[in-house]
């Protein structure tokens, strides 16, 4: 389909009232979007479903019926065991370290103009948009020619890397709804400057830290392309899945993932009611 | 304040280029260890070597994108004219694959196309596909799988311009006689370009150099760029040729969006796009 169908042709400005916005319309738009989040959500579907089939060889291909077998014997599978709690450390320490370091940054962009700032914000644009490969490559080269041995710390690092600019925007993102004079208010009414950014700053700033601490922590455990260039022998769960795709995924990967990801819904969730809490 | 995040990215971030580049000019192998001597002619002769799986890149991620503008174009419109209340639960929906890993969701297309899988087996059975067809191995299957795991970096910037755009605007090129195909072509498209634009750099480069659903959905004959990348390091070991040709990938990737840029903003480019 094209971008045509964004405007059907038939002109129903000139009969329907100009106020209400709803006049005849043709469902297509509709049924083309309803199709495309099917298709967006169909290997969601595929995961969850697949973790309940009663397969009985290592190829996960064919529905053979329903079982919780594979919610019994989750951790049956040794070192897929220990790639999830691999993934899951390292995304536990990435989402703090980045945090912690991002921001600073975002927060300095959001209220300060500083000398060398123009080259903080090309270098978080640079950061995000350079495909993952290069610096995947590149921070394999570094630990190359320096000689450092990969494995658990330099996906640490890896991952870190690229995780600050995203925590840096976010921060920016929330300081710049936020009006400077609260905290002058603060310091005139005799608060010092850590009290006035303690009671002030920070608690309008946290909404940004944790949503950015969170988009790390996603987007740690979901890396693949960084890990496999840095990661040595150590094996995340990505990794794992990844080169199981080749002989066979076994329906303990499908259940790893419906719970990473009813986790994931969950936190969400929880996010967005303690910011509607926090609205009210 | 800035400075421990901003020493982080330099050490890990600017350093590991630099060196990348360094990497590159070096000659020697493995085994005896590699001197810079900074010659070029790693560069020609990875671009000579290669260049097949290069160009192989830049057009399956040149189709992913277009691939995602013409499915995520409506989807954005949609959402942000006729959704009404529900526009958050739909760009909720949109988000959910990112709880998914990003490797599963790949493999789960492994499983939806296999040859004899829940999709192509019955209508095999059923006589309504020859016995050897196969979508896997083909580009066709590269090219969906990067349109799927891409498409909401491309839907959300759309999105995002078009709930910008004025409705007073709409309203008044509505009281100057406008069709509803003339308000879109000539008010609401162009409007939202800087969205489109967002959403092709967006796309573009991470699908042109991804390598994972050239991986697992791919064949011999669908390698891309990133997999030679990663058989250099990890298999031939040849360092200067993987760094050199990883770079090449970073330039010409840097290259595109800069001529896009500049194509795009010209006022012809606009005029064109709004007939």
């Amino acid at each position: 389909m094209t971008t045509h169908t964004a405007a059907p042709a038939e002109d129903t400005a000139a009969h329907r009232p100009r106020s209400g916005r709803r006049g005849r319309r043709r469902p297509t738009l509709t049924v083309c979007t309803w199709l495309v989040l099917a298709w967006l959500l169909l290997p969601i579907a595929v995961m969850v479903l697949f973790g309940f089939n009663d397969t009985h060889s290592k190829v996960n291909f064919t529905w053979q019926g329903f079982t919780l077998t594979w919610y019994r014997h989750l951790f049956a599978i040794p070192n897929l065991t220990s790639a999830l709690v691999n993934s899951l450390t390292i995304a536990l320490v990435v989402a703090v370290a980045a945090t912690l370091l991002g921001t600073p940054i975002g927060l300095a962009l959001g209220r300060h103009r500083f000398r060398g700032r123009g080259s903080v914000d090309l270098l978080l644009f640079a950061a995000i948009a350079a495909p993952e490969i290069a610096l995947g490559a590149a921070l394999l080269s570094l630990f190359i020619v320096l000689g450092v041995p990969r494995g658990y710390a330099t996906v640490l690092i890896a991952h870190v890397a690229f995780c600050i600019p995203y925590v840096a925007i976010t921060v920016r993102a929330r300081m710049a709804g936020h009006d400077p004079t609260l905290e002058e208010a603060a310091r005139d009414l005799g608060a010092g400057p850590w009290t006035a950014f303690r009671l002030v700053t920070l608690p309008m700033l946290l909404p940004g830290v944790v949503s950015g601490a969170l988009l790390c922590f996603a987007l740690s455990i979901d890396d693949y392309v960084v890990t496999s260039f840095n990661a040595g022998r150590t094996v995340t769960f990505p990794l794992w899945v990844y080169s199981a795709s080749r002989t066979g995924v076994p329906p303990q990967v499908n259940v790893m993932g419906t719970l990473i990801f009813a986790g994931g819904l969950i936190i969400a969730g929880a996010n967005v009611l303690f910011a509607r809490r926090r609205a009210a | 304040m800035v400075l421990p995040g901003w020493l982080w990215l330099a050490a890990f971030f600017v350093t590991p280029v630099i060196v990348m580049v360094s990497l590159s000019l070096q000659t020697g192998d493995f085994i005896d260890g590699f001197r810079q001597t900074f010659h070029f002619h790693t560069y020609a002769a990875v671009v000579e070597t290669y260049h097949v799986q290069l160009v192989r890149s830049l057009l399956y991620g040149a189709a992913a994108t277009t691939g995602c503008a013409l499915v995520g174009y409506p989807v954005a419109y949609w959402i942000a004219f006729r959704a009404g209340r529900h526009k958050s639960v739909f760009l909720f929906l949109l988000l959910l694959p990112f709880f998914v890993s990003f490797v599963i969701r790949t493999q789960s297309w492994n499983v939806v196309l296999a040859d004899n899988g829940v999709l192509l087996g019955p209508l095999k059975h059923l006589g309504l596909l020859p016995a050897d067809f196969h979508v896997l191995a083909t580009p066709y299957a590269v090219i969906g799988g990067l349109t799927y795991n891409f498409l909401p970096f491309m839907v959300l910037p759309v999105y995002v311009a078009l709930e910008r755009v004025d409705a007073k605007v709409i309203e008044a090129s509505t009281d100057l006689y406008a069709s509803r195909a003339q308000t879109f072509w000539r008010v609401v498209l162009p409007l939202s370009l800087p969205g489109v634009f967002a959403g092709v750099l967006l796309t573009f480069v991470p699908a042109s150099a991804d390598y994972v659903n050239a991986g697992i959905l791919g064949g011999p004959s669908t390698t891309m760029i990133g997999n030679i990348i990663q058989t250099e390091y990890f298999t031939n070991l040849d360092y200067p040729a993987a760094a050199a040709l990883s770079f090449v990938l970073m330039g010409t990737l840097l290259l595109a969006v800069f001529a896009y840029a500049r194509a795009l903003g010209t006022d012809d480019v606009l005029e064109v796009a709004a007939r």
